[in-house]
This record gives structure tokens, C-alpha cells and sequence, in this order.
């Protein structure tokens, strides 16, 4: 009886499927916000349609099979081993389905592949851990970081609603214009993936690869990256923010006019004289928002990719050695990026002198944000 | 023949297999690099042999120019010009403009890519600062001209072409900043 | 096959001074010794990679990070998978065609005993390397099982070590393929053609070629990643010419036969198990061989799906696409000729016919899905997705590992003489059968909302499911230790076995006495022509 019990319950599981996808909106494909996402989102009701009713139709075969062919005194096996007719039926009737589903889905590629008369490009590439969007046309570029407080990922703060999904400069479009993306990567494969477009495109270093996408009703729409690239893969995320023709007009010429320079906010800053205090408690935010997932936080690191600051010899040793490092990267070393145009002037000297004088480090000196902007304007 | 006899023969063969699939292993990149020549997915790029093609002026191709760098490259480099509208069988010719900012010379090597990627077999490059590699001395602004051709059987679905530079580091760089890797 | 001569117990052979204890089991060159050494090792390493998989399911409990540091997150989804395939499903599948394929087709023993020792000695030093791996400046690779570049490329020494590890696995695969190959085609009792070989017979004979092709091509990639990281070569490089996607191509190449070279087996022994607990033939011998071969050739034809999204012209994407969903007719034939097996049968419901059934159920599921993905528009969304990940679970853990518990309770018997306990093989059966299902269903949801691959947090919305999905791995994981104990205790004080053990069992190795002798066949049965 047990044996039967757990029978149905392995050949019903399945079925819950089905259920499930209508009472949670969690457990199937994101609202489709394209007309390909939409297709997408159609083909697959299409395709799992049919592949649930096989799993039904096969389930019950087989349960029916259990219970009516179980051996007792009466059942006698029969020996036959084939019968042509069936035989060639469940050949030729999974060809037919496959050519019912292979009409629609030809359909669809041919349709995802077809980058032509695009409104707006935008060229994204992935960073190891971030992404940058430049618009092509506008001569506009700047980059996109994970913005979710290192405290919430550490489980030092409740997580907000959109955890591992927000960004500190959303990818900016219009409703209605198709936008062609030509996605590239800087150092590994990365995978730009939008789930309300049905958009997903690897991005390979030293290559551009198009895509595109017509965005139906505006909104803010979330991805992440979807290819393995490094410690921090699924902490790269992905947001569009898809905003009427006008107001996008009005934020170009916004990002026109603030000339995608971060270091505005340090301009103000450079003025000013800041004391070794200042700097270090700044310098300990920004380390902790940008530097700890490597560095870790107690500047031990973790070598041979991610060498410590503590004792480090380019964090202790002469300083226009850390400063290039922190401003421009590192050549040798990739994952280490050019901190230059996503922290202000004020941020990276807080965040240097804070390393300079942490984890046991008391190099003693101070950096100061026009020291920052003078290696900025001979290494722009 | 013997059971034995038979047995080393397949032994023999199959190791030869084996071996064989190793070595088609090795194949395989020049093979690709050959398909991708065909289908126009090119790399590395040598001047193409151009024949006469009638200029198309009934049409227009949007040709897009984007550049990157890598490797922490200390150069700015840039297209002069975003777009260029051109005819099939027209010759043009675009500049990009490299800065290196840093004391020294630094080599680099550009690669070309293309949007729609089966566009690359159409654009006929006579003159591309990417057949080979280029050193620029420090401080030096330069401009290099890249000399072209769309060829007019590009397929008319393609109203857009977007031609794409990445900048490599060529090694025998040395840096005057010392970097430690500890 | 329905009748075949029952033979005597082997004539006397002169005795031979033989080594005792360690030297014993290091110098064996007998299959069944060897085809244990196999079985044990990659028990073992089940257990390993399945502690690696309750550590990452353990730290996706819940969101934020909890135990596990990324890194150290992505090396052991790395191992996990390298571990489990190269070191628990393969050697497993080998170790049971060590011990079966010779008694199968009338054999004394493998065509190259020495060369099976060689083969199976080969494993440990590999396994060791991989588990060292983890000490190494800088811990195990962290790239995935597929070792993409540039990512591979950028990894510390401990991917040098993976490196000469699965290059190790991959000749020890090479020459087992090899000796199983030469077995089938030279070793065959007088009268057993081809088409009177059982199917665990053909899928292997199937499978061993797949390997010969394929797991070289492996080895060539994993080769010039090694000169990409030290020797200055660019082959996946675009800087030197080279091209990151040429890896893909290489490596998938390799890796679908591989998939399929992990599945055939485990259909061969679901083809030997259907029949014997129906006690009919199987339905549909020829078109299951034929199906079989369909399987293998159609194996080098798909391997761009995997590559769906890296941005190939609508040509490639469609060929992928239509060579994809075909696999699907070769093996529904399969599923179908199994119930048509069933068909009007007389069934029993011992533990293997139980795990079989769950095979069937199960891997329906996973096939399905494959059909789902092969959908090129569709797998934009699913690609690199949870999706992926419940559907090749379900294909290679009800599946594959299914097969696995199923053949060690059919064929355990008759390696031993001894019954194994039928009510707890019963229970090991439910409990898989169930937190299986809790662990990888709800993947398939994660997967359609959008959860990728490989990271060791994630959004809020994904928190449910993931912990349903951690206790049902927690489950299934300790699931394991009672296989474990079932099988011991079978050993050592299960019930004496009769020569047939099974009512229905019909072939060459159920015609030997159990325990099958030490040294069976030495004077090959004649098989009537029938």
C-alpha cells in the first residue's frame, strides 16, 4: 500500500506544475514588456502545453500499466516483442509535434535576430563587476554598479525590496524606440540579460555582438548577469529604466551638461582642506561599499588575486604607487578596475588615505582630493 | 585470425582514433578561423582585394564606428566621426584618433568586429590601421585613417553597420609606476 | 535469448600462487575485483561531490551570504560538477560494465585485463589532484565545470591541477572505453551475434565509441587552455587572434556526446531491468538498437545549443535547433518500447523495477524540458538560468543515478550470492523518489523567474523556492546513507541468493551459480541460434 501511495504522489508531482504557475507569479517568465518577449512568453505556453500533456498522457500509461499488469495468480505474461503498427505511429507522430512547434519557434528567432532600423544604439559592456553603457550617438557614457549596501549582503541590515537588483546609473531608454545594443566584455565573458525583453546576450571580450529591443510601457526593469564571470557574478546587476520620449530628452541633456564627469562632486571638494579624520571616516565607507568583497575587511585579501592591503607593499610604499593603482587599475591584474570613473576625487583620496593608515598599515601620510584630480588630468 | 590477433588490431585502431580526435582538437582553431573567414566573421584582417564595384547611389548604409581598449591600455582612443552615412561601392574614409598618455611607447594591436557580425564579409578594408600593429610614442596624438568599401551585394536587410575596434597591448611595455602584485 | 544453455560449474583450473590484501586489489586484473575497485571509488566520490552540493545548497538556504565566501562558492560549484561527473558517473558506469559485460556475452574476462587495472589505477592520483585543488594558492578553479575562457584562463594554479586531473580521467576513460569496445566485438560466446547482445551490451558498445571521439577533443581544449594561461599561445585570446567562443565550440563539441555517453549506459541497464520484472522480452529489440546508434550519431550534430546566446546568425541557430528537438524521437522510442515492455507483462515491484519506474517517470520530465530548451527564442530566456540546471538534474540524477541504485540492487545478488533487504531498499527508493523531486522541481520555477546560474545570493523573490529546494537536498543527501548501509549490510549477512535471483532474469550471467564464480566462462557457453 505504501509502495502504491508513494507511486502516485512521484507520478502526480509533476502535475503541480501547472497549478503552481497560475497562483505565483514567481514561478513562471517575468511580465513580457516586447513584442519578442511576448513571443517568447507565447511559444513557451505553446511548447510546455504540449510537453505537460505528454507527461500526462505517459504518466497515465504507465500508472494504469502498474496496476492493471501486476502480477497475481490470474495475470499471464503475454511474449510479444513488437507491433509494427505502433512502432512506426510513435515515430512519426513526435516528428509531426516537432514540426507543429518548430513553425512558431523559427518564427521567433528569425525575429530576435533582426537588428535593422533601430531608433538608438547603445553600446554595453560587461566589467568584472559591473556594466557600462555608452550611447554611441550622444557621446554619453558612464558605468553601472551594484548599488545594494555591502551591510544588507552581510546580513548586518534588513534587505530592501529590490536586493541584488538595483544600480547606481540605470541604463536609460525611451518607451517605443527600438534600441539596438552592441554588447562587448573587458576581461571574461559576461551575459546581459533583461527577463521582461526576452533579452539575453553574451558579451565576449574583443568582440561586439548585437541585439535589440522595443520597450512597450515604461518602468523600471531588472536583470542580472547570466554568465559566470568571477567572484561577483551575482552581484552585477541589470536595470532599465524605460521613461516617455520626453523625459528622456530631458535626462540627455542632463547627462549632456554634467558631462559624465564624476569628479564634479570633487571640484567643490578640491577647496577645501580635509583633516586625517575626515578622510578616514569617508575613506572607511568607501572601502566597505567598494573594496571589501575582495580586499575583505580586514584587508587580508585573498592572494594571490586579491592581495592584501595590510603590510601590502604597493598599499605602504610610495604613494603615487597607490594612487595610480587605485585611479587607473591594474594591467597586470584585471579584476583590479580603474576606481577613476566611478569615485569622486573625494572618495578616492578617503579611500586611499584609509587604506594607507588601516589593517595595521600607518604609513601616516594623507591623500587629498586635488592630488587625485592632478593624476586624473595627465591620465584622463 | 586470431581472437587475439583481432583484438590488438582494434586496440591499434582505436588508439589511433584517439589520437586522431586529439589532433582534431588542434584543428579546430584554424578550421574555425577558415569558416569564420567564409561566413565573414573575420579576425586578424589583411587588405582586401577590392574589384571594381559600381557605386550604389540609390542606397544608404549607416556605418557606426565604436572603439575600446583593453588591458588598461593609458590611451584614449576614439572614432572621429560617430556615423558616416555611405553608398555601396563608395570609398571613404574615417579617422580614429589614439592619445597615449602615458612616458613611454606602448604597442598595441587593434581588432575589428562587426554589427550584424555576417556584415564583416561586405566591408572591404584597402587601408586599416588594424593590419598591423601600431606603436605610438609617449605623449603622442596620432590619427590613423581606415580606408573602405562597402561592397554593393551586401544584403538589403542591412540598413546599419556598425564597425567596432578593440585596442590590445602589444607586450614590452614597462611601466615607470611600480606595481606589486602582493 | 529466450533460452540459453544453463552450463556446469568451470572444470578444474591448476591453482596460481596469488597476491593477498593491498597487493591483491593494486595488481588485480580480474573484472569483478576491478569492477568493484570502480564501484567503491565512485560511491565515494558521490559522497564528496554530494557534500559540496549540500555546502552550496546550504549557503543558497536563504539570501545574503552566510557561510561561504563567492569564491569559494564558485569552486565548489565547479567541483561539484567535476567531481560528479568525472568521478562518480562515469567510473560507476564503467565499474558495472567490468563486472558485466564479460559475464554478459559468455566472456572469461575483459579483452585487455591488464590494461582494466591500468585503467581504474589511474583514478585515485586524479581524484587526489582534484581534492587538492583546494589547497593550492588561491583554492580549486572557480570557472564551472565548462572552463570557459577567459575566465579559465585567469585562474590561479589550482586550475593547472584540474587540468592534469581530468586529463588523467580522460585516459583512463580512453583506455576503458577501449577494452569494453574490444570485449563486445571479439569476446562474444560462439552464436551471440550483435543482434542477440543485450542492450546494456549495445548502449556500452555505443558509449565506448562516443568516448574513443570524443574525450581526446577534451583533452586538446584543456591542452590549449594550459598554453593560454602559461606558454603564451592565444587560442581563445581575441588580443593574439584567438577567440573566446572557439573554447565553447570545442569544449560542447566534447561535452553533449558526453552527456549522452552518461546517459546510454543507464538506458542499457533500464532495458535489462524493465523486462526481467515484466517477465517479457523487451518490446522492440531492433528499433532499440537502431535507436541507440540514432542516439550517438545525432550526439555530434547538437552541440551549439549550448551556445544559444552567444550570438550566432539565424543559419546556425536554426541547424542547432532542429538537430535538438530530433533527439527527442530516438528517445521517446526508447520510453515507449519500456512500457510497451510493461505492456500485458506480469509485474513486480522489487526495488530495481522501483527505481527503474522512477527513471522512467523522471526522466520524462527531464526530456521534456530538454525539448522546452531546445527552442532556441525560448532558451533566450532560460539559458544560464535554474531552468538549465533542474533539467540536466533530472536527466543525470533521476536519471543517470537512478540507474545506478537500480542495476546495484538488481545485479548485487548475483556478485554476491546475497539478498539485499528489500523493505529498506523500498524506503531508499521513496525517500530519493521524493526529496529529489522537492529539490529540483522548484528549480524549474526559479529558472522561468529569471534565477542565473552560479551565484551565491540572490533576490528576494527566489527565497522561497531555494529553501524548499536546500531541505530537499538536505534530504536526499542523507537519503544516500541508508544506500549505503543497505549495501553493507547485504554483504555481510543478507539472505543466500539463488543462481536466477530474479523470477523473470534472462541471460547469460543469471545461468551462473551465485556468487558468480571467481573465474566464470572460462569455456565460453554456446548460444542456440533461435
Amino acid at each position: 500500500m505504501t509502495r502504491k501511495a508513494l507511486h502516485i504522489l512521484a507520478v502526480t508531482a509533476p502535475l503541480f506544475r501547472c497549478g503552481l504557475a497560475r497562483a505565483r507569479s514567481v514561478s513562471n517568465f517575468q511580465p513580457p514588456k516586447t513584442q519578442i518577449a511576448h513571443q517568447i512568453y507565447d511559444l513557451h505556453f505553446f511548447v510546455q502545453a504540449i510537453c505537460a500533456g505528454i507527461c500526462v498522457a505517459m504518466f497515465a500509461v504507465l500508472f494504469y500499466a502498474i496496476v492493471r499488469f501486476r502480477k497475481s495468480p490470474r495475470r499471464i505474461a503475454l511474449q510479444f516483442t513488437g507491433y509494427k503498427p505502433v512502432e512506426i505511429a510513435w515515430v512519426i507522430v513526435p516528428v509531426l509535434i516537432l514540426l507543429v512547434i518548430a513553425v512558431p519557434a523559427t518564427h521567433a528567432v528569425f525575429a530576435m535576430k533582426d537588428t535593422s532600423n533601430s531608433d538608438i544604439t547603445v553600446k554595453i559592456t560587461g566589467y568584472q563587476w559591473q556594466w557600462r553603457y555608452d550611447y554611441l550617438q550622444e557621446n554619453i557614457g558612464f558605468y553601472s554598479a551594484l548599488s545594494t549596501p555591502r551591510a544588507q549582503i552581510e546580513n548586518r541590515e534588513a534587505k530592501d525590496e529590490n536586493y541584488l537588483l538595483e544600480v547606481d546609473h540605470p541604463l536609460v531608454v525611451p518607451v517605443g524606440k527600438k534600441i539596438r545594443i552592441l554588447v562587448t566584455a573587458n576581461d571574461v565573458i559576461h551575459s546581459w540579460f533583461v527577463p521582461a525583453f526576452g533579452i539575453k546576450q553574451d558579451a565576449i571580450p574583443g568582440f561586439i555582438r548585437d541585439a535589440w529591443f522595443r520597450v512597450d510601457e515604461p518602468g523600471v526593469y531588472r536583470g542580472q548577469c547570466a554568465e559566470l564571470c568571477g567572484q561577483e557574478h551575482g552581484f552585477m546587476p541589470i536595470v532599465v529604466n524605460a521613461v516617455s520620449e520626453r523625459e528622456y530628452s530631458a535626462w540627455l541633456a542632463d547627462r549632456h551638461a554634467a558631462n559624465q564627469s564624476p569628479a564634479r562632486a570633487g571640484d567643490a571638494a578640491g577647496a577645501k582642506t580635509y583633516s586625517l579624520e575626515d578622510l578616514m571616516s569617508g575613506g572607511a565607507k568607501v572601502y566597505t561599499d567598494s573594496c571589501v568583497g575582495c580586499h575583505q575587511a580586514n584587508g587580508q585579501g585573498l592572494p594571490p588575486a586579491f592581495p592584501a592591503l595590510a603590510n601590502g607593499k604597493t598599499a605602504t610604499g610610495p604613494v603615487a604607487g597607490t594612487i595610480h593603482i587605485v585611479v587607473n587599475g591594474s594591467a597586470k591584474n584585471p579584476a583590479m578596475a580603474a576606481w577613476k570613473n566611478q569615485l569622486s576625487d573625494l572618495e578616492l583620496a578617503s579611500v586611499i588615505t584609509y587604506v594607507r593608515n588601516s589593517f595595521g598599515n600607518s604609513v601616516g601620510d594623507l591623500v587629498e582630493p586635488n592630488d587625485i584630480a592632478a593624476v586624473r588630468h595627465e591620465n584622463p | 585470425m586470431t581472437t587475439e590477433t583481432r583484438q590488438r588490431k582494434l586496440f591499434l585502431i582505436l588508439i589511433a582514433v584517439a589520437a586522431a580526435m586529439f589532433g582534431f582538437g588542434y584543428v579546430l582553431p584554424p578550421l574555425y578561423a577558415k569558416v569564420c573567414q567564409l561566413t565573414g566573421f573575420n579576425r586578424l584582417q589583411s587588405a582586401d582585394a577590392v574589384s571594381g564595384t559600381q557605386q550604389d547611389s540609390n542606397r544608404t548604409v549607416l556605418m557606426q564606428f565604436d572603439s575600446n581598449l583593453r588591458d588598461g591600455l593609458p590611451w584614449n582612443f576614439r572614432a572621429m566621426q560617430a556615423t558616416a552615412p555611405v553608398h555601396p561601392g563608395q570609398l571613404v574614409q574615417v579617422s580614429y584618433e589614439v592619445r597615449n598618455n602615458s612616458d613611454h611607447a606602448i604597442s598595441g594591436q587593434a581588432i575589428a568586429s562587426y554589427a550584424p557580425a555576417g556584415a564583416a564579409a561586405y566591408v572591404r578594408k584597402l587601408e586599416c590601421f588594424c593590419f598591423s600593429i601600431q606603436t605610438i610614442a609617449a605623449h603622442e596624438i596620432r590619427q590613423m585613417p581606415v580606408i573602405f568599401l562597402i561592397d554593393s551585394s551586401l544584403p538589403s536587410d542591412v540598413p546599419t553597420v556598425t564597425l567596432s575596434y578593440t585596442f590590445f597591448e602589444v607586450p614590452g611595455r614597462q611601466t615607470t609606476v611600480k606595481e606589486s602584485g602582493t | 535469448m529466450n533460452e540459453i544453455q544453463e552450463i556446469a560449474v568451470q572444470p578444474a583450473v591448476e591453482p596460481i600462487e596469488e597476491p593477498h590484501g593491498i597487493m591483491r586489489w593494486l595488481t588485480s586484473t580480474d573484472h569483478k575485483e576491478i569492477g568493484t575497485l570502480y564501484l567503491i571509488f565512485s560511491f565515494a566520490m558521490f559522497l564528496v561531490g554530494g557534500s559540496m552540493a549540500l555546502c552550496i545548497r546550504a549557503e543558497l538556504f536563504r539570501p545574503g551570504l552566510q557561510f561561504l565566501r563567492p569564491e569559494l562558492f564558485n569552486q565548489l560549484t565547479t567541483m561539484h560538477g567535476l567531481v560528479m561527473v568525472f568521478g562518480a558517473v562515469m567510473p560507476a558506469f564503467v565499474g558495472f560494465a567490468n563486472w558485466q559485460l564479460p559475464m554478459m556475452v559468455g566472456a572469461s574476462d575483459m579483452a585487455f585485463p591488464r590494461l582494466n587495472n591500468f585503467g581504474f589505477w589511474l583514478l585515485p592520483p586524479a581524484a587526489i589532484l582534484l581534492m587538492a585543488s583546494f589547497f593550492a594558492p588561491g583554492g580549486a578553479t572557480a570557472a564551472g565545470w565548462t572552463l570557459y575562457a577567459p575566465l579559465s584562463v585567469q585562474m590561479g594554479p589550482g586550475m593547472d591541477m584540474a587540468i592534469f586531473a581530468v586529463h588523467l580521467l580522460g585516459i583512463s576513460s580512453i583506455v576503458g572505453a577501449i577494452n569494453i569496445a574490444t570485449t563486445i566485438l571479439h569476446r562474444r560466446a560462439p552464436g551471440m551475434t550483435l543482434m542477440k547482445m543485450p542492450m546494456f551490451v549495445w548502449t556500452w558498445l555505443v558509449t565506448a565509441f562516443l568516448l574513443v571521439a570524443v574525450m581526446p577533443v577534451f583533452a586538446s581544449a584543456v591542452t590549449m587552455l594550459l598554453t593560454d594561461r602559461h606558454f603564451g599561445t592565444h587560442f581563445f585570446n581575441a588580443a593574439g587572434g584567438g577567440d573566446p567562443v572557439l573554447f565553447q565550440h570545442i569544449f560542447w563539441f566534447f561535452g553533449h556526446p558526453e552527456v549522452y555517453i552518461l546517459i546510454l549506459p543507464a538506458f542499457g541497464i533500464i532495458s535489462e531491468i524493465v523486462p526481467t520484472f515484466s517477465r517479457k522480452p523487451l518490446f522492440g529489440y531492433r528499433s532499440m538498437v537502431f535507436a541507440t546508434c540514432a542516439i550517438g550519431v545525432l550526439a555530434f550534430l547538437v552541440w551549439g545549443h549550448h551556445m544559444f546566446t552567444v550570438g550566432f546568425g539565424v543559419g546556425p541557430e536554426l541547424f542547432f535547433m532542429y538537430a535538438t528537438m530530433l533527439v527527442a524521437v530516438p528517445t521517446g522510442v526508447k520510453l515507449f518500447n519500456w512500457i510497451g515492455t510493461m505492456w500485458e507483462g506480469s509485474l513486480t515491484f522489487e526495488a530495481p523495477m522501483l527505481f527503474a519506474l522512477g527513471f522512467i517517470l523522471v526522466f520524462l520530465v527531464g526530456g521534456v524540458t530538454g525539448v522546452v530548451l531546445a527552442v532556441a527564442a525560448v532558451d533566450v530566456q532560460l539559458q544560464d538560468t535554474y531552468y538549465v540546471v533542474a533539467h540536466f538534474h533530472y536527466t543525470m540524477v533521476a536519471g543517470s543515478l537512478f540507474s545506478l541504485f537500480a542495476a546495484t540492487y538488481y545485479w548485487l545478488p548475483k556478485w554476491t550470492g546475497r539478498m539485499y533487504d528489500e523493505t529498506l531498499a523500498r524506503w531508499h527508493f521513496a525517500l530519493s523518489i521524493v526529496f529529489f523531486n522537492m529539490t529540483f522541481f522548484v528549480m524549474f520555477f526559479l529558472g522561468l523567474a529569471g534565477m542565473p546560474r552560479r551565484i551565491p545570493d540572490y533576490p528576494l523573490q527566489f527565497a522561497d523556492f531555494n529553501m524548499i529546494a536546500s531541505i530537499g537536498a538536505a534530504g536526499f543527501g542523507f537519503s544516500q546513507l541508508l544506500f549505503l548501509y543497505v549495501v553493507v549490510k547485504c554483504v555481510r549477512r543478507g539472505a543466500p541468493a539463488s543462481g536466477r535471483v530474479w523470477e523473470g532474469a534472462v541471460g547469460l550471467e543469471w545461468t551462473l551459480p551465485s556468487p558468480a564464480p571467481r573465474h566464470s566462462f572460462e569455456i565460453p557457453p554456446v548460444v542456440p541460434s533461435v
